[in-house]
């Protein structure tokens, strides 16, 4: 997918400016809320008119002021996912399903909807009226349905932020693995940084209404590093855990690692803040904290007051985040060795 | 409890033979109009508005008068309709058209109470799914737009039974023809030896009164239920 925009929408004092070329399948648009992200996405749709400027989608205009074109919705083949599900309540699944479906010129109807339903694992759910689902579910629905529109460009809009964490992480996989399925290339929309990183690439990074930077979800992770409370979330993918005298040993590459909660699952997500790891120049004698991980220093990196310090674990990524005299006092240059220490507690284990 | 006679049986049967069709009439354009002033930007949404609503406040005579001016002999519709060989005026097409405009801002209120209600993004999810713009106006805002239709039906075909002071003056009373319940019981109530026969009317209309709100009621718990 290749896009380029560049428009301009004012609303009264707030102003919209967009100007870039974004290619890639997975692109993320993020901001917070009131920096444009909503009215970005409904200019791609058509649904809202910028003033001025032009918009192409794989070289295919959708909306000139100086050419005078400007595509209706349901000319642009462009399909959202909306933060509220947004299924039509007098219709049953089915029938929401098949909405787009129905409108699809017959040379486009490519997506099988057995084959849909069977990843989305809709099968015993479509006579029923979409009132009674559960959020997780209507949210799958309502993914099915405008994949089935079989779209150039699916457009999701914060799809995740009226779930709760157990339902976010449950959708995210289905997010992801339709659209590679059915090979539909995504615009996602959020202010989680989180789920930039699980579901995104390339990212829009957008700030009172002008773009910021066009960067990796990861990258954008680190930048933001310095300024967030929340520091920089490492990612680890673990194997299956066994209990070990009250905690759960989780194989991690070649490591392993000491949570004290888990549970005996065959691969697990967890989330360790940059924040929550210290950072020893030698071996400590004896220390509480039930990891210790030895560690190479591949590189240093700035954000805000603080520095990153991305370390290369037995194989595996880690970033720690320390400050300027705690880099000089330990004498931390790339390549030099360091010790890792994180409490088993310090972990957050993501829903499967 | 004094029997109807023939002329009351008329009256019956015209008042809800006005108000049947007064209501059917007035669905599509009721339909259209709510549509247009909840979802379409234009210049003069107020003006519109204003208009739509003005029987509401005027008194129904009024009303009337302006009506027998349009469709009167001389009137500038009358006029053209006269040339065709359409005559209006004390028909019974005059006391529908006359229900139909008094009671045609309650259809549209009750209407655009329900489709202020449909959800903006249903109908950008329509478009967005390929829908052109009177697609989605039949398979999500007319089916989402039941609730109004009925509620906005019911009102207006209970108003056109009431309806009095605008048919009077463009559809007269005349027994059998246009003299509807309000109209018979006008003529019983002026006329000193004819209380009973009055009274016996306003029981018939007390009654087809309940009989409506009651079906209203059953249809808006029904609807409430499905959803």
């Amino acid at each position: 997918m290749h896009l380029y925009m560049t428009s301009h929408k004012s609303f009264g004092s707030f102003s919209l400016s967009t100007d870039f070329t974004v290619s890639g399948d997975r692109i993320g648009i993020f901001g917070t809320s009131g920096s444009g992200k909503s009215t970005l996405v409904s200019m791609l749709a058509g649904l809202t008119d910028p003033d001025s400027g032009e918009i192409l989608l794989n070289g295919d205009c959708l909306f000139s002021s100086a050419k005078r074109v400007n595509l209706r919705p349901e000319q642009r083949r462009i399909a959202m996912v909306f933060q509220q599900h947004c299924l039509f309540p007098h219709l049953n699944v089915r029938n929401n399903l098949l909405y787009g479906f129905k409108r699809c010129p017959s040379e486009l109807r490519t997506i099988d909807i057995d084959t849909l339903v069977a990843v989305l694992k809709l099968d015993g759910l479509l006579d029923r009226g979409v009132t009674n689902l559960s959020g997780g579910e209507k949210q799958r629905v309502a993914l099915g349905r405008a994949i089935l529109a079989n779209p150039r460009l699916l457009l999701m809009d914060e799809p995740l932020s009226a779930l709760d964490d157990a339902l976010r992480f449950q959708i995210i996989p289905y997010l992801k693995s339709v659209s590679e399925k059915f090979d539909i290339p995504y615009l996602f929309i959020s202010h989680s940084l989180l789920e930039m990183r699980l579901m995104t690439d390339t990212v829009l990074a957008f700030e009172k209404g002008t773009m910021t930077g066009q960067t990796t979800s990861d990258q954008l992770a680190r930048n933001r590093m310095g300024l967030s409370s929340v520091g920089y979330i490492n990612l680890l993918e673990l194997g299956r855990s066994a209990p070990i005298s009250g905690l759960f040993a989780y194989p991690w590459g070649a490591s392993q690692l000491l949570l004290s909660s888990g549970s005996e699952q065959n691969e697990s997500m967890a989330e360790l803040s940059s924040k929550d790891i210290i950072l020893f120049k030698h071996h400590p004698e004896a220390i509480s904290a039930r990891n210790l991980l030895e560690c190479s220093v591949r590189s240093l990196f700035n954000s805000g007051r603080k520095v990153g310090v991305v370390m290369d674990c037995a194989g595996n990524t880690l970033i720690a985040e320390v400050v300027q005299d705690a880099v000089d006092e330990l004498g931390i240059t790339p390549g030099c060795t360091i010790y890792a220490a994180i409490k088993a507690s310090a972990f957050r284990m993501l829903p499967n | 409890m004094t029997p109807l006679s023939p002329t009351d049986y008329d009256a019956i049967r015209l008042s809800l033979q006005v108000a049947v069709a007064a209501t059917l009439l007035s669905l599509p354009f009721g339909f259209a109009v709510a549509y247009l002033v909840t979802f379409v930007k234009f210049r003069g949404k107020v003006l519109l508005e204003v208009f739509i609503n003005m029987p509401l406040t005027l008194p129904p005579v009024v009303v009337g008068y302006f009506l027998l001016l349009l469709l009167g002999k001389h009137g500038w519709l009358g006029n053209l309709l006269n040339e065709a060989g359409i005559r209006l005026i004390f028909t019974l097409k005059a006391a529908v058209i006359a229900s139909a405009i008094v009671g045609f801002p309650l259809l549209v209120r009750s209407l655009r109470i329900c489709m202020e209600g449909i959800d903006p993004q249903l109908i950008s999810a329509s478009r967005t799914l390929g829908a052109r713009w009177y697609d989605t106006l039949l398979s999500v805002i007319l089916p989402l737009s039941v609730p109004g239709l009925t509620a906005g039906s019911s009102l207006m075909f209970a108003r056109s039974l009431g309806e009095f002071g605008a048919t009077i003056i463009v559809a007269g009373n005349i027994p059998g023809v246009t003299q509807t319940i309000p109209l018979a019981i006008y003529e019983y109530a002026s006329s000193p030896t004819s209380e009973n026969m009055a009274l016996t009317l306003c029981l018939v209309s007390v009654a087809i009164s309940i009989v409506v709100l009651f079906l209203h009621e059953m249809m808006a718990k029904k609807m409430a239920q499905r959803s």
